[in-house]
């Protein structure tokens, strides 16, 4: 369960493209020293080999040409929060024993269709460049790539140390790919597939596992949608001693679980139950479920149920009192299903489901699970106008229960403010806020106000906050607060929101810590745009669609920002000489603008 | 709520209106929301008043081939559909209904949700079947009708559309019966 997951570092890895010069004073030994510098740099590389963190790297690189150079080569974990920020060949040029890649793509709009099909992160120059420079891969994890079975299978064939493969969000590739990677990487501990989209190639992927023992650690598969060579997975599973993670798609029926359960289950941590349902239900007496979920001693991951038949459901009970996470979300549950199972979640930490659990079913979490840290609650009919099973009183049931709760996704119909002024106060620890008032511009349904008090007690109140989404009837007012006190907000997710550009404005001059800005129909024009200009060079990207943006002052931007890509991003047909701006994706590159944009898209 | 039903009429007129205007001030029309293509759907009129969401809300989000914000909510493909798919039967409400004609050689299934009231529901009827049912009285049915609506409820019986509260109707009923008007004498005549 890895869906945008924040990272540390407030700048990119490679953003200081010119090392300073040396201090001569203190830090900086170089100059005066009688060690010769081979010396040195050996003695700086063994020293620098322990800094794991992005951040305290950074900053080691910044101190003098030496350190720069000799962290180049200790680095061996990169991130790349933008893949169009820089070109593979600066990435080999400066790091040079790179173990391990995280890169990831497309904004975060795209998954929900605001931006057309092909329009980039293809991760085909990133692995050819790698290929030659990096023969000691080991690591691969990317986001929102477009990821082909040409790539994967070159990745196959370049990396004979590779050990983990994780595609999250992508799409691109199909089982063909999959197999190739499962058959060549014999060193292959983790293949993790999550929420991407897998074309069905009539692959029998599992199959292709090297028949001898394998190192495989975590197998998830829970988002490919095709069936599987079962007697293959069962014979797999039987020969991976270290499988601690397996997360099965909904072709998997409970019969078939309870096999693999019975061959493994003591060592599983995580287990991704797939369509727990019955495949074959001509047999009378189902076997004992609830025995193998008993033997799923170390258990403490629990997901899947993609067709859950709920009268099976207990038989997990023996495992939910280790739970730390559980996913429910793609189960239509009730309250009255429900109750019975997280009566017994006392050490739940991560909790994600639908609302069909009703705010009956979130006063019950709010009960039990005290340890509370993550809460995702997914609609089951995603709609405006649908009556919505949770609502202000589920939120306020969770505030009051579960005080060390940090993160939050929310989806309701309705919402008042006071819930949202009881959250902030009963929940200091918060750093992600997102709630979903899926009725577009709905004011508290109590009072009728606009939305303004309530996230403005959020950013107020909770100190810790990086992350926020905002949704309902909002006014400027709401951006002002969010100026004032969201000094530590990295990341910005707006919809039908605000009344003018002080809005924008507001949240640009005020918050210093923005990263990342996604933006959809709300009124911000050019002016807000042109107030942020300060601010652009230190962000990952700004996204605005359907706002108020016109060509001529995008074009302005562009000019006065060399190192900015400003993306127009449009439809084929579209007239160039129109002035109205439908999306606007902008953000840094050391490398000028890309050349792989297709023709709907426009780099001015 | 001339928008509810069918209305591929309208949509085509609109297309060969000539207006004066910036483009992306104006609806690009209900059917273009459905296309792959997201750009064009997100050209719509910045709402200046609740009340205008208010009408455009209702109608765009009525049903899938009815017009939705492209990406509203933002709830990821994937998930939307994989969330179980049973949902409609195991409900119980009758949302999704068959609705046949005598004399039509197919049935058609229409989602009752999507109607607030009555007469939405008859004009989808008459324009999906081409015909027209004139007005309902309590005491009489629908007099003097070439065709009568009627619906089967939860009990099995064979009622005639319009005696009950809509929230009823919608809660009881299986499946709908267009029935030719001299099949229909006797009922509803409250002989």
């Amino acid at each position: 369960m890895s869906e945008d997951d924040e990272d540390q570092s407030p700048a990119s890895d490679l953003r200081s493209q010119r090392p300073c010069s040396p201090n001569k004073s203190r830090n900086c030994i170089s100059s005066s020293q009688t060690f010769p510098d081979h010396v040195l740099e050996n003695v700086l590389e063994n020293v620098l080999q322990f800094l794991d963190s992005r951040c305290d790297r950074n900053a080691a690189s910044l101190v003098c040409k030496l350190w720069w150079k000799v962290e180049g080569l200790t680095r061996s974990e990169v991130f790349i929060g933008n893949c169009y920020a820089l070109s593979p060949a600066r990435l080999t040029q400066r790091f040079k024993r790179v173990r391990s890649l995280l890169l990831k793509g497309k904004p975060r709009f795209a998954d929900f269709n605001l931006m057309p099909a092909d329009w980039g992160a293809n991760f085909a120059p990133w692995v050819s460049t790698m290929a030659k420079a990096y023969p000691w891969l080991e690591k691969v994890d990317l986001k929102r790539m477009f990821v082909t079975d040409d790539d994967l299978a070159l990745l196959a064939e370049s990396f004979p140390g590779f050990k983990e493969l994780i595609l999250v969000c992508c799409e691109g590739f199909g089982t063909s790919g999959i197999a190739v990677v499962a058959n060549k990487c014999r060193k292959l501990k983790v293949l993790d597939l999550i929420e991407s989209d897998v074309t069905d190639d009539e692959v029998d992927w599992v199959s292709c596992f090297p028949e001898d023992v394998t190192c495989l650690e975590s197998l998830a598969f829970d988002c490919v949608e095709a069936p599987i060579n079962f007697k293959a997975l069962e014979a797999l599973v039987g020969r991976s001693p270290l499988l601690r993670k397996l997360r099965l798609n909904r072709f998997v029926s409970l019969e078939e679980v309870h096999r693999l359960l019975l061959l493994g289950a003591p060592q599983l941590t995580s287990l991704g139950t797939g369509s727990f349902s019955r495949g074959d239900q001509s047999q009378q007496e189902p076997p004992d479920y609830a025995a193998a979920f008993r033997s799923c001693k170390s258990v403490v991951c629990l997901s899947g149920f993609r067709e859950l038949m709920p009268e099976y459901l207990p038989a997990i009970l023996p495992v939910c009192a280790n739970l730390t996470s559980l996913n429910f979300s793609y189960a239509n549950i009730s309250p009255d299903m429900f109750k019975p199972i997280i009566h017994n979640c006392h050490k739940l930490q991560i909790f994600w489901a639908l609302d069909s659990i009703c705010d009956e079913g979130l006063q019950a979490v709010a009960a039990t699970c005290k340890e509370l840290r993550e809460l995702r609650i997914f609609p089951f009919d995603p709609r405006e106008d649908t009556e919505g099973p949770v609502s202000e009183l589920g939120l306020q049931a969770i505030s009051e229960g579960c005080r060390k709760l940090e993160s939050l996704l929310y989806f309701c119909q309705h919402m008042t403010n006071a819930a949202l002024i009881a959250m902030s106060h009963n929940c200091p620890e918060l750093t992600v806020f997102r709630l979903c008032i899926m009725g577009r511009l709905r004011p508290d349904h109590v009072t009728g106000k606009a939305m303004d008090e309530g996230f403005g007690a959020i950013v107020k109140n909770c100190k810790k906050l990086t992350r926020l989404a905002v949704s309902g009837l909002l006014t400027d007012q709401a951006f002002r607060y969010m100026g004032e006190y969201g000094k530590l907000i990295r990341t910005l997710s707006v919809a039908f929101a605000g009344d003018s550009d002080m809005a924008l404005r507001h949240v640009l001059e005020g918050c210093p810590r923005l990263q990342k800005l996604e933006i959809r129909d709300s009124p911000f024009g050019d002016v807000a745009l042109r107030s942020g200009m300060h601010r652009y060079y230190n962000m990952r990207f700004v996204w605005m669609s359907a706002c108020r943006l016109t060509m001529g002052c995008c074009k302005d931007v562009a000019r006065a920002m060399p190192n900015l890509v400003v993306e127009v991003i449009g439809s084929d047909d579209d007239d160039v000489n129109r002035d109205y701006v439908e999306t606007l994706y902008m953000y840094r590159s050391l490398d000028g603008p890309r050349k792989d944009a297709p023709q709907f898209v426009t780099i001015l | 709520m001339e928008n509810v039903g069918v209305c591929d009429e309208f949509v085509n007129l609109k297309a060969t209106e000539l207006r004066l205007g910036l483009p992306g001030t104006e609806d690009g029309g209900e059917e273009e929301r459905q296309k792959v293509s997201c750009c064009k759907s997100n050209k719509r009129a910045f709402p200046e008043t609740e009340k205008d969401i208010e009408s455009t809300g209702k109608t765009e989000t009525a049903s899938p081939p009815k017009a939705q914000i492209v990406g509203w909510p933002p709830v990821r493909s994937y998930r939307k559909n994989n969330i179980q798919t049973k949902k409609n039967e195991s409900e119980g409400q009758g949302m999704y209904v068959k609705v046949s004609m005598d004399g039509a050689p197919y049935l058609r299934k229409i989602d009752l949700t999507v109607y607030k009231q009555y007469p939405e529901l008859m004009k989808l009827l008459e324009n999906m079947f081409k015909f027209s049912v004139g007005k309902y009285c309590e005491r009489e049915g629908y007099k003097d009708s070439e065709f009568v609506p009627t619906y089967e409820d939860k009990d099995g019986d064979w009622m005639l559309v319009g005696d009950v509260p809509w929230e009823m109707f919608v809660s009881s009923c299986k499946r709908l019966r267009i029935m030719k008007g001299s099949e229909a004498k006797g009922l509803g005549c409250g002989v």
